[in-house]
């Protein structure tokens, strides 16, 4: 394997790791972009991870185009050999799923939807091999989800499940965009989840609300002060199902800058996951829980 | 010690020169989307080439002075009136309290700006003054203007009459001609549909704003076949979400290009075909809906000489207004 590199115009190098989605080209980029930051090259100015690729923007006029792709160049063969080991941490996001709002979106484009006849959920849940909704819900709250990429708009991040490929959920997108979303829906587009940092168009199918903002311009939100982005690419993010008491509350306590979510620090290794994946996500979810 | 917005045209918001760095969160850079203009218009009145200005698009605002200051317009022909008398554009002008400045209607380009001696001194977040729409963030409370609006300024001290003539701005073709150097997933279409693709003339669709420019009216493109890639989509012109360059060119379903600009969704998943240089990013923010224009293919090494040319060219009218 070796990365695809691009001039976007003049001021961008691009880096393509695979052309497929997988948690190994994700962290390959993550190497790149964690090197390209430390190595403090003059010149660099945006340094933007992505699902299986990545990005440098730079100022041509301070470092050489040629000078720059050279320099990425030598940084390859160590991110490919990495044994990527990152030190990051575990977030978790109460979502209420089936929730009233992104239902009364779902019906309002019904006939922009590959099966106006189901909504999202039921839809998703029957191209996934589900018998219900519910067991839907449960694969898709049950299991950790790494942050690939942040993007598209301010804050919105892609989450790519942390399940072995057989076990990835997919979906198509609309077949038309929405010209609407609700703010905070959790989506899913291919084999990604995808948080709404506002309101806006969208074309992913729609599961649930989370109460809690992810963006926030004004910094007012109490675990949004500094950053005004929740995610960074690498957090690990698990949903907690709720139901529409929960969500009340929560919002309240939202509402009188009470609440932040469970952030716990943590350690992952790719190697481990890979030879024992639900082991590997059980002990993170204990994190979580606490025990 | 402001300015207060009669009626605020049809999207007018607070821009500088934008603020890079947060793009991995998918905050664009933004500021003002025809970067010369911005600069100029500060020069003229006597500000950092950085302070804030507005943008107008298509229309100008009607505002309110508070306090005297010198003001300039540049960019897009929106000719300025003071208190309904007609203002040249590209020069600066004083104006006094209780001054009303409107603007006539548009007569070339897209965009004007306007720069007020002193500066908009909206609040600077993220180490700039720039609105970011979409995201709500910066400017005047984080989106375009509304008639009631008052916009606070900064100190200023500048001197009326100050100009930049004509053969100093850069002038546009027609059709407008972008150049881009191809790449990125310029491998996914056929070799006929790259060739027709340069060679057609597009017209630039209603849909053209910050964010970016959509363009219509070429042959949808034809992609080399492939089995889709996990986790790209099933569409061909699909790929795995990744970041958008500025200036790129992504072809969703492979029927209508679209130029990312200062406000870019940061990433997504359709293909692009190459990125338009630099140096013509200005170029694009000049451009009105149903403006004929091709696409010209390029390489690194013009590129990087168009934006050498592109910073004499600013040198020179730097230069002139320097004295």
């Amino acid at each position: 394997m070796s990365i695809r590199f691009n001039f976007g115009g003049d001021e961008h190098i691009f880096g393509e790791v695979s052309e497929e989605m997988s948690l190994t080209s994700f962290f390959t980029g993550l190497s790149m972009t964690n090197a390209v930051r430390t190595a403090g090259i003059r010149g660099v100015t945006e340094i933007c991870p992505a699902n299986a690729s990545f990005q440098i923007r730079f100022n041509p006029d301070i470092v050489k185009p040629q000078d720059l792709l050279r320099e990425l160049k030598s940084m390859e063969e160590a991110a490919l050999k990495a044994d990527p080991v990152l030190k990051t941490r575990i977030i978790e996001l109460p979502v209420y799923f089936q929730d009233p709002w992104t239902r009364e979106t779902c019906l309002r484009f019904r006939e922009r939807h590959q099966d106006p006849s189901s909504t999202d959920l039921e839809y998703s849940a029957r191209i996934n091999g589900y018998a219900t909704v519910e067991e839907f819900i449960a694969a898709y709250s049950g299991q950790p989800w790494f942050v690939s990429m942040v993007g598209f708009v301010a804050g919105l991040p892609f989450l790519y499940q942390m399940v072995e490929r057989k076990k990835q959920i997919q979906a198509p997108k609309y077949l038309r965009p929405r010209t609407d979303t609700p703010k905070l829906t959790i989506g899913h587009g291919g084999c990604f989840a995808a948080i709404y940092s506002v309101r806006g168009a969208g074309g992913y199918q729609m599961y649930g609300i989370t109460p809690a903002p992810i963006y926030d311009p004004t910094r007012k939100v109490r675990y949004l002060s500094d950053d005004m982005c929740l995610f960074k690419p690498g957090d690990i993010v698990k949903f907690k199902a709720i139901g529409r008491d929960d969500y009340d509350a929560t919002l309240e306590e939202i509402e009188a800058n009470r609440w932040q979510p469970t952030v716990r620090e943590c350690t992952f290794s790719l190697k481990d996951f890979n030879s024992d994946i639900y082991g590997i996500n059980a002990k993170l979810m204990e994190l979580i829980n606490g025990r | 010690m402001a300015v207060k917005v009669i009626s605020p045209g049809l999207s007018t918001s607070v821009q500088d020169l934008g603020r890079p760095g947060h793009y991995h969160v998918g905050i664009p850079e933004g500021g003002g989307m025809d970067r010369f203009a911005t600069r100029i218009a500060n020069l003229l009145v006597g500000n950092d080439p950085g302070a804030a200005v507005l943008e107008a698009t298509f229309m100008g605002p009607e505002l309110e002075f508070t306090q005297s200051a010198v003001v300039a317009v540049t960019g897009g022909e929106l000719p300025p009136k003071l208190n309904g008398e007609e203002r040249p554009t590209w020069e600066s002008f004083p104006v006094k309290a209780g001054d009303r400045l409107s603007f006539g209607f548009l007569k070339g380009g897209a965009r004007a700006y306007l720069a007020v001696s002193g500066g908009i001194d909206v609040p600077v977040v993220l180490g700039s003054r720039s609105t970011y729409i979409l995201g709500a963030l910066g400017g005047h409370q984080g989106r375009t203007l509304k008639a009631g609006d008052e916009l606070p300024l900064g100190e200023g001290s500048g001197k009326a009459g100050l100009s930049l003539p004509a053969n100093l701005r850069r002038a546009g073709n027609s059709p407008a001609e972008l150049r881009m150097l191809p790449g990125m997933y310029w491998h996914r279409i056929t070799e006929a549909a790259g060739t027709r693709f340069f060679e057609e003339t597009w017209k630039v669709a209603p849909e053209a704003d910050r964010i970016g420019y959509r363009f219509r009216g070429g042959t949808p493109l034809e992609f080399v076949e492939r089995e889709q890639p996990f986790g790209a989509g099933s569409d061909p012109s699909n790929i795995v979400d990744a970041c958008y360059p500025y200036g790129s060119v992504q072809v969703p379903s492979g029927t209508e290009p679209i130029v990312l600009h200062r406000d870019a969704v940061s990433g997504g998943g359709y293909m692009m075909l190459g990125v338009v240089i630099s140096a013509d990013m200005d170029l694009i923010a000049q451009l009105q809906p149903h403006t004929p224009a091709r696409f010209v293919p390029v390489t690194l090494e013009d590129a990087l000489a168009a934006r050498t040319e592109q910073r004499a060219a600013l040198a020179r009218a730097e230069g002139h207004l320097a004295g």
